[in-house]
């Protein structure tokens, strides 16, 4: 390979590919067992772009060409821009070389869709495997899975990644359809139904048998852009619950669409990315999953939005003010997590803490706790607590003017967007 | 009041606990020979690392803390600063109670060990991400550090079970040492090495003739998954501090 090409093939293929957004790197159990290359039972983030977001893996496409003309994809067969493709040899040398000077915890490997899908799902299955077996490389591989393609080839692929994700792109099917004339919601919920038993399977199969082989031992992911269409954080938050809960998804990812065309069905050229509702669906995807709050707690038909200047926690805590304040000394660690400022960390140390004596306001400063929030919402051992009794807006008012979001400059134009 | 004096190793350090009770120190104070300055008032009590007796202390508080607390006490230790006081103090309250006092928060010594431990294991994390091996034309990897603690002992398994295939050399230029991988053992080797041998300017002599073409890859990779609508520049030194900068590849003058 001349240096130059794979140079060019490289910034185009990368630049494609990032507007996917995974990039977790753990969850695995892949260990380096034959004095091979690497090993995936830790998540690390090598790097960190100038957006400050990591860079754990080599996230590339083997090629932008695609037969698929999808409104919000930079690789839309309509758009005209320089077109690559990797071999499978380089995607397989870089992959090696940027691992072995600690660069990368791995590949993630997608590709826009060439001839059809199974074509294309059949060479990123060769990738993974000549990794795999040729290079003895234990390092994490997330595959992209095909809409379309067929079982066999999804169930190789399981053999090798440590994770397969197919995107669902948009949180409705009409919205899909209105993007992706090529695409339909069926032929990725296909897929993700198959993965899912077959991870299930092979677990119960380990269970059995210790040696039985790995299968996409971190399961599998999604990923929905936000912004693009009119969907409410409601819609997007019930989508996101179904994934969890009925396809076993281990991540839900939220893309903040990057204007990238002037397609008529899109966000304009310019109009700044939704990151801080990006940012407040992850907050609440997080109380999905860690917190014990169901999606109706968070946003239900009366308040259908995310609120945009408060973390959807503190929302919470302030449309149910009768619950607090919550004795850090008494309440269980399911209420304490709920308490506004006070993470699943804070938590686990209050309760363990709290064996020794009842904490202050001292104890709970020493414990690294952030009071701003948590102050009005909370009694400790001291007789010093927030007497007054405030209503639910002026709160919200106090805290808004102690704490300075760093998102502040960008609240006017997001909120006007919908 | 007594000041003990070590060797500045961990089982030393552990020797000067055992002694502390086996003598009945009373106020004692513990440092290195290094570290140690005389005083009019403070006796003098040098101790000689003794492994049986390191040993004994480890043991005795497996039995009080969990491992992960254990633990701990070892990574504030590699902190690299005066915390022998502070350790033993904590390792004082452990032994004298009946039950564990890891989680102990409202106790000054257990909030400052576990503050210790976490900065130590934060820059651990860090230089098991931040590390970036250049290959030589001997086919060695190699990478130049300077961690903020003494971190080395804790990488060296990760990067055993990681590159058991290639042969490796970590060089803590702060602490002139490093860990060398021979495909079989890791052994800690003393040298010095000059600063400027990590910048990246005269590739050609001693590195492996692709090393060059992989390390302006990176860096075009790098740029490449930027996305310049999203620019965050609080967030990116937040994670990737500057003072990291100057070894990592991606950070150094286009190489193309």
């Amino acid at each position: 390979m001349t240096s130059d090409r794979i140079h060019e093939k490289l910034s185009i293929l990368a630049d494609a590919a990032k507007y996917d957004v995974s990039c977790a790197s753990s969850g695995s159990k892949r260990e380096n067992h034959n004095k091979g290359l690497g090993n995936a039972s830790n998540g690390i983030c090598h790097a960190y772009t100038e957006d400050g977001r990591c860079v754990s893996l080599l996230k590339i496409l083997l090629t932008n060409h695609c037969i698929f003309d999808c409104a919000y994809c930079v690789s839309r067969k309509s758009n005209d821009i320089k077109r690559a493709a990797f071999t499978v040899q380089e995607v397989v040398d870089l992959t090696i070389n940027f691992y072995r000077r600690n660069y990368i915890e791995g590949l993630f490997i997608s590709s826009g869709i060439f001839k059809n899908a199974d074509y294309t799902m059949e060479r990123l299955v060769l990738i993974a495997k000549k990794l795999r077996t040729e290079h003895k490389f234990n390092g994490y591989i997330h595959l992209k899975a095909i809409p379309g393609a067929s079982e066999e080839l999804l169930k190789e692929a399981g053999m090798y990644a440590d994770r397969l994700s197919v995107n669902i792109e948009m949180p409705t099917k009409e919205s899909l359809k209105l993007l992706a004339p090529d695409k339909k919601q069926d032929d990725v919920i296909h897929p993700m139904k198959y993965l899912k038993s077959a991870i299930i399977q092979h677990k119960e199969e380990k269970k059995q048998f210790r040696k039985a082989p790995l299968f996409a031992p971190a399961g599998q992911s999604t990923q929905m852009v936000i912004g693009a269409t009119p969907e409410s954080d409601l819609q997007i938050l019930l989508m996101s619950h179904f994934f969890y809960q009925k396809m076993n998804l281990k991540r839900v990812y939220y893309s903040g669409y990057v204007p990238i065309s002037t397609d008529n069905r899109l966000p304009s050229i310019g109009t700044p990315v939704p990151m801080v509702r990006e940012n407040r669906l992850y907050q609440a995807d997080w109380l999905l999953r860690f917190y014990g709050f169901t999606v109706d707690e968070i946003v239900a038909p009366d308040y259908p939005q995310l609120d945009m200047d408060i973390d959807p926690k503190l929302s919470w805590a302030l449309r149910n003010m009768d619950i607090f304040p919550v004795d850090i000394n008494k309440a269980d660690l399911q209420l304490i997590k709920r308490i506004p400022g006070i993470g699943v960390q804070s938590a686990n140390k209050i309760v363990a803490a709290r064996r020794y004596q009842n904490l202050t306001w001292d104890n709970l400063k020493k414990i690294g706790i952030s009071l701003t929030k948590a102050r009005y919402f909370i009694i400790c051992n001291s007789r010093d607590y927030e007497r007054r009794d405030l209503q639910p807006l002026q709160v919200k008012q106090q805290i808004l003017s102690l704490g300075k979001s760093k998102y502040q400059p960008n609240f006017s134009p997001q909120i006007r967007l919908f | 009041m007594t000041s003990i004096t070590y060797d500045g190793t961990f089982d030393g350090f552990l020797t000067a606990v055992f002694e502390a009770y086996e003598y009945k120190l009373k106020d004692a104070i513990i440092t290195t020979k290094q570290r140690y300055q005389p005083t009019v008032f403070a006796l003098k009590h040098e101790v000689i690392t003794n492994e049986a007796k390191a040993e004994r202390v480890w043991k005795g508080l497996k039995q009080k803390i969990s491992a992960k607390a254990t633990s701990e006490i070892y990574h504030c230790f590699l902190a690299d600063v005066a915390v022998e006081n502070t350790l033993y103090s904590y390792i004082q309250y452990a032994f004298s109670a009946s039950k564990t006092i890891e989680w102990d928060y409202t106790n000054i010594h257990v909030v400052q060990v576990r503050e210790w431990a976490h900065k130590v294991h934060r820059e651990r994390h860090r230089m098991a991400a931040f590390i970036r091996f250049q290959l030589t034309k001997d086919q060695l990897y190699y990478a130049v550090i300077q961690p903020d603690f003494n971190v080395l002992p804790l990488l060296e398994n990760h990067f055993k079970r990681r590159y058991a295939d290639q042969k490796w050399l970590i060089y803590d230029v702060f602490r002139r040492y490093g860990i060398y991988y021979d495909l079989k053992e890791v052994s800690v080797v003393e040298m010095t090495f000059s600063d400027d041998s990590n910048n990246g300017k005269d590739i050609s002599g001693v590195y492996d003739e692709d090393e060059g073409l992989y390390q302006s890859l990176w860096q075009n990779y790098f740029k490449s998954v930027n996305i310049q609508a999203r620019k965050n520049t609080k967030l990116h030194i937040q994670h990737m501090p500057k003072r990291y900068w100057k070894h990592l590849t991606e950070k150094k003058p286009l190489i193309r």
